[in-house]
């Protein structure tokens, strides 16, 4: 296992900072060598910044991909986005071919003007995926000293997974190493319609056409509300605050009632590692998950 | 379909002539199922040769990729939708809302920037107020902005606008 800096990006500290928190417990208490990526920058947000200019996202994903390189370290992800963008421009930035390497020549001419250079070297990691592949839910449910005796609905959210030449992860149709991670810390991973269905924030749609993507997300919840189910996980803070301020508006606009607690698979499993609620703010939701707390 | 020269490996991955209207696409597509957006259609315009760029469809896409894992041509169909959209932006064609998410990275570095609301909920956690990006760092935030405009992204949009 090559060591780590921590990518945060803009949701989970800007928005979620609970995430943020639970994270760094997590990984310390997992006794992973991290060092947060400092000075970072966005992403870039793939949905829209790819949508605008090609070369101005990958140019600002290598400035985040450099600054790890300089620490020796591989990039690990705690949200879908992030890494389908800096997993995406580390793909075509690194030393597989000859195309890939010309492109980076082109990024290092922008980067060269503020003293950086992009040598195509750093991997990026995406938190489930990591601690699938690096741990495993076995080890995973060893290291769990305050099991969770509730019904999860887990929402993978489609850049964990796809695009799948990109990701190698066990299927992008029926994946299973979210819900396995899930039930290692004792929660049961329930199955409900669309379960792999988009949340529907993404591509900029959440901004651009925001009342179009609620009533994505407001199918999800239907089906999630169809099941005996405590609580959604996810991992990914956009699909966190669709779910979440989702839930909100769509009560405020459509007299509904709506009060699915809403986690970030950290959260989750900082709490099966004994901390509390409030210690990985899961008091600071939108939708009081008072169940939870 | 084979291109002129009859070899189909000559053709560019993300083309979409080889596309033979199936509609696994958009029988896949979960936008589709809550928005108009047809992207086997949008595809057939666009191989025909008629305009797409003012298509409000465009910008319908969440980029799930359901699309482009099932299409038994193997087109990146987000890839290319991508590519359009960018053409798009750059022929002025862009929402008020995305204009101001440019605003934001161009400002602060950040698509989503801190607020008050946020720097108390860290506080409380027992974080530091502010995280450790480019907020923090003046130095850093400076060099994400020359990149912004060594590639030229501050043209996109005309900030009086805003
Ligand atoms: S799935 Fe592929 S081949 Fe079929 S209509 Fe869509 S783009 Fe064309
Ligand atoms: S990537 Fe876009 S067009 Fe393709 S299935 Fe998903 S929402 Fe539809």
């Amino acid at each position: 296992m090559r060591k780590i800096a921590l990518f945060f990006g803009c949701l989970i500290p800007n928005r979620y900072p609970g995430i943020e928190m639970a994270t760094n417990l997590c990984l310390a208490t997992l006794d992973i060598d991290f060092a947060e990526l400092e000075s970072a920058s966005c992403c870039p947000a793939p949905g829209v910044f790819r949508s605008f200019d090609e070369m101005t996202w990958l140019t600002i994903a290598a400035r985040n991909l450099a600054l790890a390189e300089k620490m020796d370290r591989d990039i690990l992800t705690v949200c879908n986005g992030c890494f389908g963008s800096l997993n995406e421009a580390s793909s075509r930035l690194d030393n597989s071919n000859r195309k890939n390497k010309e492109l980076r020549l082109q990024v290092n001419k922008h980067l060269e003007k503020i003293g950086l250079e992009y040598n195509g070297t750093v991997k990026v990691r995406h938190i489930i995926e990591f601690l699938s592949q690096e741990f495993g839910s076995d080890k995973i449910s060893e290291l769990v000293t305050h099991p969770l005796k509730v019904n999860v609905a887990v929402h993978y959210g489609c850049h964990m997974v796809k695009p799948t030449e990109k990701i190698k992860g066990d299927s992008a149709e029926n994946p299973v190493f979210f819900d396995l991670l899930v039930e290692a810390t004792g929660a049961n991973s329930i199955s409900y319609p669309d379960k792999n269905q988009c949340c529907g924030a993404g591509g900029g749609v959440r901004a651009g056409l925001h009342d179009r993507s609620i009533q994505m997300v407001e199918h999800k919840l239907k089906m999630i509300r169809s099941k005996e189910i405590d609580c959604i996980v996810d991992a990914c803070p956009f699909c966190h605050m669709q779910f979440d301020s989702g839930q909100y508006e769509i009560n405020n606009t459509q007299n509904q009632n709506y009060k699915i607690p809403v986690l970030h698979y950290t959260q989750l499993l900082a709490l099966s590692l004994g901390y509390g609620p409030e210690d990985v703010g899961i008091d600071q939701n939108v939708i009081k998950n008072n169940e939870l707390e | 379909m084979k291109n002129s020269t009859g070899n189909m490996s000559e053709l560019p991955d993300i083309s979409i002539l080889k596309c033979m209207q199936c509609g696994i696409c958009s029988g896949s597509c979960p936008s589709g199922r809550f928005m108009e957006l047809n992207i086997r259609t949008l595809i057939k315009k666009s191989a025909s040769g008629r305009p797409v760029l003012d298509e409000d469809e465009l910008w319908m896409c969440t980029t799930c990729y359901s699309c482009q894992e099932r299409c038994p041509r193997q087109i990146k169909i987000v890839d290319w939708l991508l590519s359009v959209r960018s053409k798009a932006v750059h022929e002025g064609n862009i929402k008020p809302e995305h204009k101001q998410v440019i605003k934001n990275l161009l400002d602060t570095g950040h698509a989503v920037p801190i607020n008050q609301e946020n720097i108390e909920k860290r506080e409380r956690l027992g974080l530091s107020s502010l995280p450790s990006t480019v907020v923090k760092d003046d130095g850093a935030l400076k060099d994400v902005k020359n990149l912004l405009k060594s590639c030229g992204f501050d043209t996109i949009i005309n900030e009086d606008q805003i």
